[in-house]
């Protein structure tokens, strides 16, 4: 039988993963990739408290829409700063770009 | 007026944030805005005075702070008291800062001078209206600073320097008593109202030998502050200020506050069991006349012997304060005021004409300065007591209580008498008879150019001894004039201002006739050794040498000061002035040294790296619900 | 074991292994390419909460064009030529840690948190429901997020062009 617990569980441990790809990952799509992770976990979450706290109404699936298509803008926009980056930088390893640090 | 007494001491108070800011660009250079500041001032006194002897009174307080439970507070007391010192402290400065117009015209810091002057002034009417022991001990130590700035005026002059420096430290061991005293006012009676006080004292909730304790510890105050013995050492050295500062703060007014404190608390010594407390302040007054007087015998310096003169008057009044003489003691006080001040300035009249304070190179001037003779010759006749002036009143009260009281006072008080008019005898043969000794082109005839130039520029060749400027002759005749006929307030006076329970002893014509004769016989002492030279004053010396000696050098009162602070307590000024240099700068760098390294360690937080600051920010959620579950 | 949990264990098993090889791949290509099985992992977890329509979004969109956009910009960028360079930075211990303890604060919380029961039933046809929403009460968010698509889609294109 599975409950809400089992997909809250799920998408903590999504979560987790999708934290340590932002914070320990030198590539800057990869850290973007994390963020794609946490993203999916709220959306399973999301889903999850729609069908077993809240079946009534699809707000919790609204919800999770909105949230995949602002994921998408937040995607692009993230990615050509990426690229702008390795124009002008050379280098997409977040560590290498110091330029105003002490 | 009285209900606004308040403003008096802030005419003053104006005047020196004017003076010391825009000094040079007032009118007079500064001398003139003082001069409206204690003018004023003064003619408010006289109003206050006037509404008092009517029978206004006024306490007026204020709360201040909330100290434990009740509030501290604070306010302006006008009773017959203090309404006439304002009067007496008015009118006098008012004259010496007339006076000084004259006398530091050329001194390159003459702004200065007047605005400490007035800073002064507001010190004193401060002191003169509180009605209770914080803003006494406030205005105490603000004329105790306004004192070492004055003293040291001429700073340049290390002598000066070093005499400034002794008044305030000296001082300063008075006012630890006074403030000890005040601390245990405070812990028996829990407020520090005058007024408060009092009714402590006379419900009987303060008393015994506490209470004796507590009045001498005040007394303290008055010793430091008073020159009298053994705190005495500071008065002759202040001679170095310029001669306005000597006649205002040295002679009229400053050292005034050591008697006037008493007579303003006199309830803690009048209860005091046996006034025993009293018995402490007559005998140390009584002492200090004495020892005084026989010091001002053999100095060679004019404003010295004035010094001495002063430290021994301020025994008298001490000693009629003690002997249960209310109205006589500060009759003293003000009377003394009045013809000490003329004394200073005549002096300093003289010392701006001869350019010299060594009565060894005086002589004759009488004839070429008349008026600076005529009124110092009145000072000196009401200083000695010699009627009709104004001090044989004053000083024959102080001792007809001293009779009636304790004849061992009374004795110390008639031999100091007779020492008075010797030694102010010897003053006035020396500077003025005889003929001049001195090194400036004497003038036939005594007659005043209105020439000026301080003290430190006449000499020159072409510059002939004559009379001073009328800025600071008139000023003398005015006092001169109070030193005349003062005397005759002293039945009013007496009415005035007394102290209730203490009642004038009756009069005694046989006391009064002992204290003429005493100093007739003084005058005429001097007048044997200095004048007629019957007993040359060298033959004296000779014969009592070694006494001479022991009066030259003070009683070696200084020296044994000098071995017993630097000498053993040498070790101890070191220690402490390591202690300050290595432990409390010490502490107060090592702040400063944590606060840097603190800055130095903790920058590398900042590494400008946002995923360095991500971890941060989820370690901080992780410790926070830790924490939380923790508790 | 009915089929559902099965079915669960199984999608679990798939995103989470997918996404672990996602972080911690040295190679960012097989990083990308492991978001695939990931997102299609969830799509799945979608379907069994009865969300066809958010399931079928998500491959459109995430397995679609994101892990494409990805893989287009890591092959433009220097993550292209394979090479085997150190990709975890300096913090990576402390960063387990956290993110570990996190996880289990999460745990914690999640299974002593007395969820309740709604009441109801999901519609049978989602995208319908989902549509009379999006029309009806969500109209508002449904605009901005145009406008926002619209933006993004802008910015995006400025940012990304070749200066010349």
């Amino acid at each position: 039988m599975v409950t809400l617990t089992h997909y809250l569980v799920l998408s903590a441990l999504l979560f987790v993963l999708g934290l340590f790809a932002v914070v320990t990952r030198r590539n800057g799509v990869a850290i973007l990739m994390g963020i794609e992770l946490m993203l999916n976990a709220a959306n399973v979450n999301l889903v999850a408290f729609n069908k077993f706290t809240a079946p009534a109404a699809v707000q919790g699936q609204i919800f999770a829409l909105i949230v995949i298509t602002l994921a998408a803008c937040e995607a692009a926009v993230g990615l050509a700063l990426v690229l702008a980056a390795y124009r002008s930088l050379e280098t997409i390893y977040v560590d290498e770009i110091n330029l105003m640090k002490w | 007026m009285t209900h606004v007494a308040w403003i008096i001491p802030l005419l003053p108070l104006a005047a020196f944030g004017l003076i010391i800011f825009w000094g040079e660009r007032l009118p007079g250079r500064g001398a003139y805005v003082s001069i409206a500041g204690i003018v004023l001032a003064a003619l408010a006194s006289l109003a206050v005075l006037g509404e008092v002897v009517g029978g206004a009174r006024a306490d007026l307080t204020y709360a201040w702070a909330i100290v434990g439970r009740r509030p501290l507070t604070v306010g302006v007391l006008v009773d017959p008291l203090s309404a006439m010192m304002l009067a007496m402290v008015g009118v006098v400065a008012s004259l010496i800062t007339i006076y000084s117009v004259g006398y530091m015209e050329g001194d390159p810091r003459y702004p200065r001078f007047f605005a400490y002057f007035s800073l002064f002034q507001f010190s004193m009417f401060f002191l003169v209206l509180a009605d209770n022991f914080l803003f006494l001990y406030m205005a105490w130590e603000l004329v105790g600073l306004c004192s070492y700035l004055l003293i040291g005026f001429w700073f340049e002059r290390p002598v000066a320097a070093r005499a400034a420096l002794k008044a305030f430290i000296t001082t300063r061991i008075g006012d630890f008593f006074l403030m000890i005293g005040i601390l245990l006012v405070f812990l028996r009676v829990g407020s520090l109202r005058f007024d408060d006080i009092f009714r402590a004292i006379d419900l009987g909730g303060f008393g015994g030998p506490v209470l004796t304790v507590a009045a001498l510890l005040v007394f303290g105050g008055a010793v430091g502050k008073s020159a009298q013995v053994p705190l005495h050492v500071w008065l002759p050295d202040a001679m170095e200020g310029p001669t306005p500062v000597s006649a205002l703060i040295h002679a009229a007014t400053m050292v005034a506050a050591g008697a006037f404190l008493v007579a303003r608390t006199y309830p803690l010594f009048f209860h005091s069991p046996g006034h025993e407390a009293l018995t402490g302040v007559a005998y140390v007054g009584g002492i200090t006349a004495l020892f005084a007087a026989t010091m001002g015998l053999v100095e060679d310096d004019i404003k010295r012997v004035l010094a001495y003169s002063t430290m021994s008057q301020l025994g008298y009044m001490m000693l009629g304060l003690g002997v249960l003489g209310y109205s006589a003691g500060m009759f003293h006080l003000i009377t003394h005021a009045f013809f000490k001040a003329l004394l200073f300035l005549a002096a300093g009249s003289v010392i701006h004409a001869v350019a010299t304070n060594s009565l060894k190179q005086m002589g004759g001037l009488a004839r070429a300065m008349p008026v600076t003779f005529w009124t110092f010759l009145a000072g000196a006749l009401a200083l000695t007591g010699i009627p009709p002036f104004a001090g044989v009143f004053s000083k024959d009260a102080i001792l007809l209580a001293a009779f009636t009281h304790d004849k061992v006072l009374w004795l110390l008080a008639a031999a100091g008498a007779f020492l008075t008019s010797l030694y102010m005898g010897r003053l006035c043969w020396y500077a003025f008879a005889g003929e001049y000794r001195g090194a400036l082109p004497a003038l036939a005839h005594g007659q005043g150019a209105g020439h000026g130039g301080s003290p430190r520029n006449v000499g020159q060749p072409g510059a002939a001894l004559h009379e001073s400027p009328s800025v600071m002759t008139v000023p003398l005749v005015i006092l001169a004039v109070f030193s005349v006929f003062l005397g005759w307030a002293e039945g009013p006076f007496d009415r005035f201002v007394r102290f209730a329970g203490v009642e004038a002893p009756p009069a005694s014509l046989g006391v009064l006739l002992v204290s003429v004769l005493v100093a007739v016989a003084g005058w005429l002492a001097a007048g044997v050794v200095y004048f007629w030279r019957i007993v040359p004053s060298e033959d004296l010396r000779r014969a009592f040498g070694p006494v001479y000696t022991l009066l030259v050098r003070k009683y070696y009162v200084d020296d044994l000061y000098a071995w017993v602070v630097l000498g053993l307590g040498g070790p101890a000024i070191r220690l402490a002035g390591l202690f300050d240099h290595y432990v409390v700068d010490g502490l107060v760098n090592l702040t400063g040294w944590v606060a840097r390294q603190m800055g130095l360690g903790l920058r590398y937080v900042q590494t400008g790296r946002a995923e360095n600051y991500l971890l941060l920010v989820f370690l901080g959620v992780v410790v926070i619900v830790l924490v939380t579950l923790a508790w | 074991m009915s089929g559902e949990t099965v079915a669960f264990y199984v999608l679990a098993v798939i995103t989470l292994g997918a996404g672990v090889i996602v972080v911690t791949s040295p190679n960012i290509v097989h990083s990308a390419v492991a978001l695939i099985p990931a997102f299609l992992g969830v799509t799945g977890l979608y379907i069994l909460l009865n969300a066809e329509f958010v399931a079928v979004i998500q491959v459109l969109i995430y397995a679609g064009a994101i892990t494409v956009l990805i893989l287009f910009v890591i092959m433009l960028t220097e993550g292209g030529t394979g090479l085997r360079v150190h990709q975890r930075n300096e913090q990576g211990v402390v960063g387990a840690a956290v993110a570990g303890a996190m996880a289990a604060l999460l745990y914690a919380v999640v299974t002593r948190t007395a969820w309740g029961t709604g009441t109801g039933t999901l519609p049978a046809y989602t995208p319908g429901a989902i549509g009379q929403s999006f029309l009806g009460p969500n109209l508002l968010v449904f605009e901005g997020t145009s406008i926002v698509l619209l933006v993004s889609l802008i910015g995006a294109i400025i940012i990304a062009r070749k200066e010349d």
